[in-house]
């Protein structure tokens, strides 16, 4: 072979590896679309947006001589061609239908990555039902409405094409006093379709001249409906003796996703001007993203970069600390500022590898569909803050415990339909998952209406397993937290869904895995809601520098409630508990870190050291004794179990500014020894986890 | 918290259909048989939206709409009346007095959620 030719072959390979992520983005959308589809949330928009994906994923399987999954990509595109130019209705038949060849595509696509061989007629009876769907023939049992329809519309054939009305809704002052709300007014028209809104501001008076229960504002729209002029007036029914409205057909519009009219602004008060997406259709205008697509091993080398700058840095301002002030002045400036613009500097790699947790949220509605069908239940999965980022590594780790947790909200949580109604609930289950930032975290809250936990079952499951003890009296959380518990299920029946050994046990521990918390909180009958709080980030932390002995560690700043030096008043030897710490009335438990990593020459007694007061996700507090607080720092976490070995309690390792290695707590692991259990006696045979053993760490 | 619906009917009949239409969609619902049980019932419990009928004993639809409009703690009280397609000038009495919007008798329970929907936030 020749250079030429080796060449060649190099740069196909490497643009293959770009084709399949961009596959994964493509099918990522496409699932997001069949999603809207199925919910009827769709527009025109959607159908294509799902063709264009298909092509393109065609498209570069023919480059790349993947045949099997350009036929099956043909098929599949031909039918979406036929439902996009509306001979063919979209029924639900024909979405379930899609899912499945999407299903395929993506097992094809998997094929052609592993070069793993599927079974040889994996995809022809779904190639067949697709053929027999574009021939209008239907899926076997199909409904009369999967027979072609020629020139209909892709949905809301009935009403005709999408009009523009341009709305002026100028209530008169005493419109609230009948109670009504203009809010809802436009909520209402917000069902029709697409509504870009400004408001008039003209008639506000000043906040001395205000009667609060007059209405002073009033309302531009511009309105990209299908639905007919009556059905847009009726929306004012309640209201129209109440306002001055006009409402003028315009014109016809181009599809919802492309309408922009401008609606110029006479007055010179300023507009506000909000366009609003039909509660029916996609809220995000797709404008192209300016981006460019690099490796995550090359981001990765840039943060590890960062990440030692960061501890070059440290060294650096700890030598110029210990320098006299008039040794060279340009030289501490100069050490200021690269400490700034190197927080900065880290702060914007982050901000790479971030990533919007819509990659992993948008496989969730489906799942949440074929559960729902499967165990005959009616459930809606409502989605929102998908653009929130988080890292790309917690979004990956992010997928098993998601499922599991909202395969539990469907599965025990939301009753059936039958059963809700008995409960005077709505006979559809509703299943919220939230995304969004909260004090320098990323927290996820996954909440459901269903039947929230039983607590009576949960405490009299946990005392038949030995977790608690018979006559022990707990708080309604800390019954609720038992569910986290190793080897705890409250399902009676293990269905085939839920249950299956994995419990949520296993869920929490891959949420800390990723340095997270978990949390519920549960109203029996009522339903019940996950919380979890993530950090934005892996790689670095900020960080409490403590003492013990000679050695250092940290403890990450979000453990920590308080520090303070108690009297021997305040501590009490507990048998069976070692010492507590009384705290404004409660008792905490102390934990000495000398004992634990068996340092020498530490202060042994808390009386003369320094009690830092931390707590985890949903358990109580831990007062952790140290000798001194030496200061707060940001780290860089650096893996123990990669360049050393797991050790308890531990969660990683940084390295400090003088060059020494310093151990990260695991507050949330080191608890279970100073909890209700006796103290974990130290192997003498093991390795004594100090620094000692580390140094050779960078 | 699911919104609390008052409904004021002297027909059980109306009450149970009104009822039951907004339970299965989600809402709370309290019933009171003429005006004045209402007014007796919003001395107590604080609801979201009131459903009334026009022709009731001890106290009619209008003058209970008058009374919680000029009884401060209801006066922001989204109030719907049902009226029937034989008598619009009730309509406008109805309107006149307060009522935030109207309902023609007979109904589906579709039509009630929707106006339900429409002025109760």
């Amino acid at each position: 072979m020749s250079d030429d030719q080796n060449d060649a072959g190099a740069s196909l390979a490497r643009f293959e590896k770009t084709y399949f992520e961009e596959c994964a983005e493509l099918l990522d959308a496409a699932y997001g679309n069949l999603a809207e589809l199925a919910e009827e949330k769709a527009c025109d928009e959607t159908m294509h947006a799902i063709f264009r994906a298909v092509h393109s994923i065609k498209g570069g399987a023919g480059a790349f001589g993947f045949n099997r999954l350009v036929a099956f990509a043909h098929e599949l595109e031909t039918l979406l061609d036929t439902l996009r130019e509306g001979s063919l209705a979209v029924t639900p038949d024909v979405v379930a239908l899609l899912l499945r060849a999407a299903d395929a595509l993506a097992d094809l696509i998997d094929e052609a990555r592993s070069a793993k061989e599927l079974v040889p007629d994996f995809e022809a009876g779904l190639m067949q039902a697709l053929r027999d769907m574009i021939r209008g023939d239907g899926v076997p049992g199909g409904k009369p409405g999967l027979k072609i329809r020629a020139g209909a519309a892709v949905r809301d054939t009935s009403e005709g094409a999408v009009q523009l009305y341009r709305i002026n809704f100028m209530p008169k002052l005493e419109l609230f006093q009948r109670a009504n709300e203009p809010l809802l007014v436009i909520r209402g028209l917000r069902r029709l379709g697409a509504v870009r809104i400004e408001t008039e501001f003209s008639r506000l008076p000043n906040l001395a001249a205000m009667e609060v229960e007059d209405c002073y504002l009033g309302w531009r729209l511009v309105l990209s409906t299908a639905a007919s002029q009556a059905a847009v007036e009726e929306v004012f029914d309640f209201v129209v003796d109440d306002c001055d409205l006009s409402i003028e057909l315009v014109g016809v519009a181009t599809p919802v996703a492309a309408v922009s009219i401008d609606v110029v602004s006479t007055d010179p008060t300023p507009a506000a001007s909000v366009a609003l997406a039909p509660e029916s259709a996609r809220g995000e205008t797709a404008l192209p993203p300016q981006s460019i697509r690099v490796d995550v091993d090359k981001v990765d080398r840039v943060v590890n970069l960062v990440g030692e700058l960061v501890i070059n840095q440290a060294m650096l301002r700890e030598l110029g600390i210990n320098l006299p002030p008039d040794f060279c002045p340009g030289l501490i400036n100069g050490l200021e500022t690269l400490s700034q613009n190197l927080r900065e500097l880290q702060e914007s790699v982050m901000a790479i590898r971030a990533q919007p947790v819509k990659s992993v949220f948008s496989r969730m509605p489906r799942l949440v569909r074929e559960l729902a069908v499967r165990l005959g239940k009616e459930v809606r999965l409502v989605v929102s803050g998908e653009s929130t980022e988080i890292d790309k590594t917690v979004i990956e780790q992010l997928a098993d415990p998601l499922t599991h947790l909202l395969r539990n909200a469907v599965d025990h949580g939301i009753e059936s339909s039958d059963e809700r109604e008995a409960l005077g609930k709505p006979r559809l289950g509703t299943i919220h998952l939230r995304a969004g930032h909260r004090s320098g975290r990323i927290v996820i809250e996954i909440s459901d209406d269903g039947r929230g936990i039983d607590r009576e079952k949960v405490l009299a499951k946990a005392r038949e397993r030995g977790l608690v003890a018979q006559d022990a009296s707990l708080r309604d959380d800390e019954i609720d937290n038992l569910i986290f518990l190793p080897g705890f299920s409250t399902a009676a029946i293990v269905s085939s869904v839920s249950g299956r050994g994995v419990g949520m046990d296993v869920v929490k521990r891959n949420i800390h895995a990723l340095g997270g918390r978990i949390a519920v909180e549960s109203n029996f009958g009522a339903g019940s809601r996950f919380l979890l709080s993530l950090p934005l980030t892996l790689a670095v932390l900020d960080g409490m520098v403590v003492a013990v002995g000679r050695e250092t560690y940290i403890i990450p700043l979000t453990n920590i409630m308080e520090s303070l030096r108690p009297t021997a008043a305040n501590i009490h030897a507990v048998v069976g508990r070692g010492d507590v710490l009384t705290l404004r009335g409660v008792y905490v438990p102390l934990f000495y870190l000398h004992r634990h990593f068996m340092v020498a020459d530490a202060v042994a007694d808390a009386c003369r050291g320094t009690v830092v007061i931390v707590e985890g996700e949903g358990e109580g507090q831990v007062g952790l004794v140290v000798d001194e607080l030496l200061g707060q720092q940001q780290v860089v976490v650096k893996s123990l179990e990669t360049n050393y070995d797991a050790v308890d309690g531990i969660g990683g390792a940084t390295i400090l500014g003088n060059g020494m290695v310093a151990l990260i707590l695991d507050v949330e692991r080191l608890r279970g020894d100073a909890g209700p259990r006796a103290p974990k006696v130290p192997q003498p045979a093991g390795p004594s986890h100090t620094t000692s053993h580390l140094r050779s760490l960078n | 918290m699911a919104k609390k619906v008052l409904a004021v009917d002297d027909s059980k009949t109306m009450r149970d259909m009104v009822s039951f239409a907004l339970r299965s969609a989600g809402f709370d619902v309290i019933e009171a048989e003429d005006g004045r049980r209402a007014i007796e019932k919003l001395a107590s419990t604080k609801v979201d939206l009131v459903i009334t009928d026009l022709n009731m004993p001890n106290m009619d639809g209008i003058a209970l709409i008058k009374a919680l409009r000029a009884d401060a703690r209801c006066r922001s009280v989204p109030i719907l009346l049902l009226t029937t397609e034989s008598d619009p000038g009730k309509k406008t009495e109805g309107r006149a007095a307060g009522a935030t919007g109207w309902l023609v008798k007979p109904f589906n329970p579709e039509k009630l959620v929707e106006l339900v929907n429409r002025v109760c936030a």
